[in-house]
């Protein structure tokens, strides 16, 4: 045991000298230890002085060591209890053990069992504690690193409501909306909230996922399943067990998968490709889309059954530009952030940026709105972003030249002011460019820009 | 500045001179061994057929002649304390008197053939042990330190007579030079 000078055992016990025999046996090892003489005095002295394990003698004048162990467990639920009985009372420990005693010792104790037991005690003690510390911090990361709802907008007050009354049911919600309007950030709201918060929240792409590999990707295959599946591998339904599975972009997957899916989602059970085995899961589903799936159903690109499992609770996302009220919150919320992260002294827009910011449509919403105030915080060297630093529509860093410029020459000056601006860095050049970094490659060798601006 | 040894009921006093030229080279103090025996009879546990430690020690005490002085008992009968089967000795935590017995430490006990240098080495190690309990040391988690616990016989073959350099620091204010793993 690492600790032992930190673990406060407490005996309880009518016999004297089974208390000092005990206390001096314990104090040997380093143990910090007090002494009760009956439940009363034990539930008195828990209430000043926390204990980590308590030995409860059974048989005790007035509260038995069983009623005591109930009353501990309400007083001080994080205690382990050992029961101490006689080998005639062993029917009686049992009924302790079932009442949630951690183990018990008959006496007269064997010095190594009273040893061993004590040592599994105290690092289960150890174990309880570090698990709740870690929850803990994964709880401060995961609140630390969630964007937050922004918006004071009534629509946006709406979707807060409805995220905190959703995300304590296990229903499974729809969340509907244009690119760009933040379904996934609404989505980790909800895991956020809900009961599964310490498991894992599996996002699947459906949109970017090709046809060959969705069912492999959803459900995992065997090894030698097919060509190139080398070893094992667990699909999303398994590594979201006990968690939450999030299907963005619901709306474009094939019909194939849409059965598939729905027999998934009926059963809570899946197969591996390649498997035999069925293999329980147990997740709750959100999903996402960007299309009206009412009208896909109506078309028939959508199956009717599958819709009805999704459209349990739908929360629908307003585009940005129905709320301009909450484009200057937004705006500043990502201009904190971003100048934090880049050690930037930017801190406020200036009143004319903040006009241009809510005169703008925000066709790619929030999404948009966050690249363009990234880009320009990456030019401002100042306080103030100003108009000419935001990129509306196109890079604002520098004014068209005299000559008529083709839609390619204007592509590649914007490439290179914003590989400018990022000193090269070419994924946070590609985020802001609304790009992916394959293919801003693909146009800085198109345009032969330097490969020393793109370190 | 010396620690004392005293029989508890009869002994062999082969085993006597053992553990005082033991624990003598392991504190590096000088180890008396007095004329008193302890009389066992008030100890003894017909139900179970054992001696009780416990009351041992303040009777051992007594024979204390300087508060720096350590008393230790050597006994053959079985020791216990009434909350555990047994125990191989016991000792006032930063008291000066301590008790050993020979009783669980031979081999044969354990249907293994006699050893008298194994008991005799057991012995060194159990009497020291229990000495260093009334210098106010406690568990080492050093499976070779003397300070370590034994819970079972075959546990103190695991270490010798000597200290870490952690317990032997603590044992520094005593004045002695004790042995070092």
């Amino acid at each position: 045991m690492d600790d032992i000078s930190n673990t406060r055992i407490l005996i309880v016990d009518d016999e004297q000298v089974v208390r000092d025999s005990l206390r001096e046996w314990f104090a040997e090892d380093g143990y910090h230890v007090t002494t009760a003489a009956g439940g009363v005095e034990a539930l008195t002295r828990l209430a000043t002085e926390p204990a980590d394990l308590l030995l409860i003698d059974i048989k005790m004048p007035g509260m038995d060591g069983l009623e005591l162990q109930r009353r501990v467990k309400q007083a001080a639920p994080e205690a382990t209890v050992i029961i101490i009985t006689a080998y005639a009372a062993v029917d009686t420990a049992v009924q302790a053990l079932k009442a949630g005693a951690y183990d018990y010792i008959t006496k007269p104790i064997d010095p190594d069992d009273l040893a061993r037991v004590i040592s599994k005690a105290a690092a289960h003690q150890r174990l309880a504690r570090e698990n709740v510390r870690l929850r803990e911090r994964i709880d401060a990361i995961a609140e630390g690193d969630m964007p937050e709802i922004v918006g004071d907008s009534p629509a946006m007050d709406e979707v807060r409501r409805m995220t905190a009354t959703i995300a304590e049911t296990d229903a499974t919600v729809l969340i509907t909306g244009e690119s760009g309007t933040g379904k996934e950030l609404v989505a980790r709201a909800i895991h956020r909230g809900s009961h599964r918060r310490n498991m894992s929240m599996v996002s699947v792409n459906c949109a970017g996922l090709p046809e060959g590999l969705i069912e492999s990707e959803l459900f995992g295959h065997e090894k030698g399943a097919f060509t190139g599946a080398t070893y094992q591998r667990k699909g999303k339904f398994e590594l979201a067990d006990g968690g939450t599975l999030f299907f963005d972009e619901i709306g474009d997957i094939s019909a194939k998968t849409q059965i598939d899916l729905l027999r998934a989602l009926d059963d809570k059970r899946i197969t591996r490709v390649g498997g035999t085995r069925v293999i329980p899961v147990d997740f709750r589903v959100i999903a996402a889309t960007h299309r009206d799936l009412a009208r896909a159903v109506e078309e028939e690109e959508f199956r009717l059954d599958l819709f009805y499992r999704f459209n349990v609770f739908t929360i629908e996302l307003p585009p940005l530009r129905t709320r301009p009220s909450d484009i200057p919150l937004l705006a500043q919320h990502f201009l904190q952030r971003f100048a934090r992260s880049m050690n930037r002294r930017a801190n406020h827009f200036a009143p004319e940026a903040l006009q241009r910011l809510q005169a703008y449509e925000w066709p790619g919403n929030v999404r948009e709105l966050e690249n363009a105030v990234e880009r320009a915080v990456v030019l401002q060297r100042g306080e103030a972003i100003g108009p000419q630093d935001l990129p509306l529509p196109i890079c604002a860093g520098e004014p068209p030249g005299p000559e008529p410029q083709t839609l390619a020459e204007i592509e590649h000056r914007h490439i290179e002011c914003v590989l400018g601006a990022t000193a090269g860095n070419v994924s946070r050049a590609a985020r802001i460019l609304g790009i992916d970094r394959v293919t801003l490659y693909s146009k800085i060798r198109k345009y032969d820009i330097p490969r020393q601006r793109t370190s | 500045m010396a620690v004392v040894v005293v029989e508890v009921g009869e002994t062999r006093g082969a085993l006597l001179r053992t553990l005082s030229a033991g624990v003598e080279a392991s504190l590096g103090c000088p180890v008396l061994v007095s004329i008193d025996r302890l009389d066992t009879e008030s100890f003894f546990d017909a139900d179970r057929c054992q001696y009780r430690s416990t009351p041992m020690l303040p009777m051992l005490a007594r024979l204390c002649r300087t508060p720096t002085d350590r008393v230790l008992g050597l006994a053959e009968g079985d020791l216990f304390i009434p909350v555990l089967t047994f125990v191989f000795g016991e000792a006032l935590l930063s008291g000066c008197a301590a008790v050993v017995s020979t009783h669980r430490l031979y081999p044969d006990v354990y249907g293994l053939p006699a050893d008298p240098m194994r008991l005799q080495q057991r012995l060194i190690t159990e009497g020291v042990h229990e000495l260093g309990h009334t210098y106010g040391l406690v568990h080492c988690h050093d499976p070779a330190c003397v300070m370590h616990a034994s819970r079972a016989a075959d546990d103190i073959d695991d270490k010798t007579a000597s200290f870490c350099l952690s317990c032997a620091g603590r044992m520094a204010p005593s004045g002695m030079r004790v042995a070092v793993v």
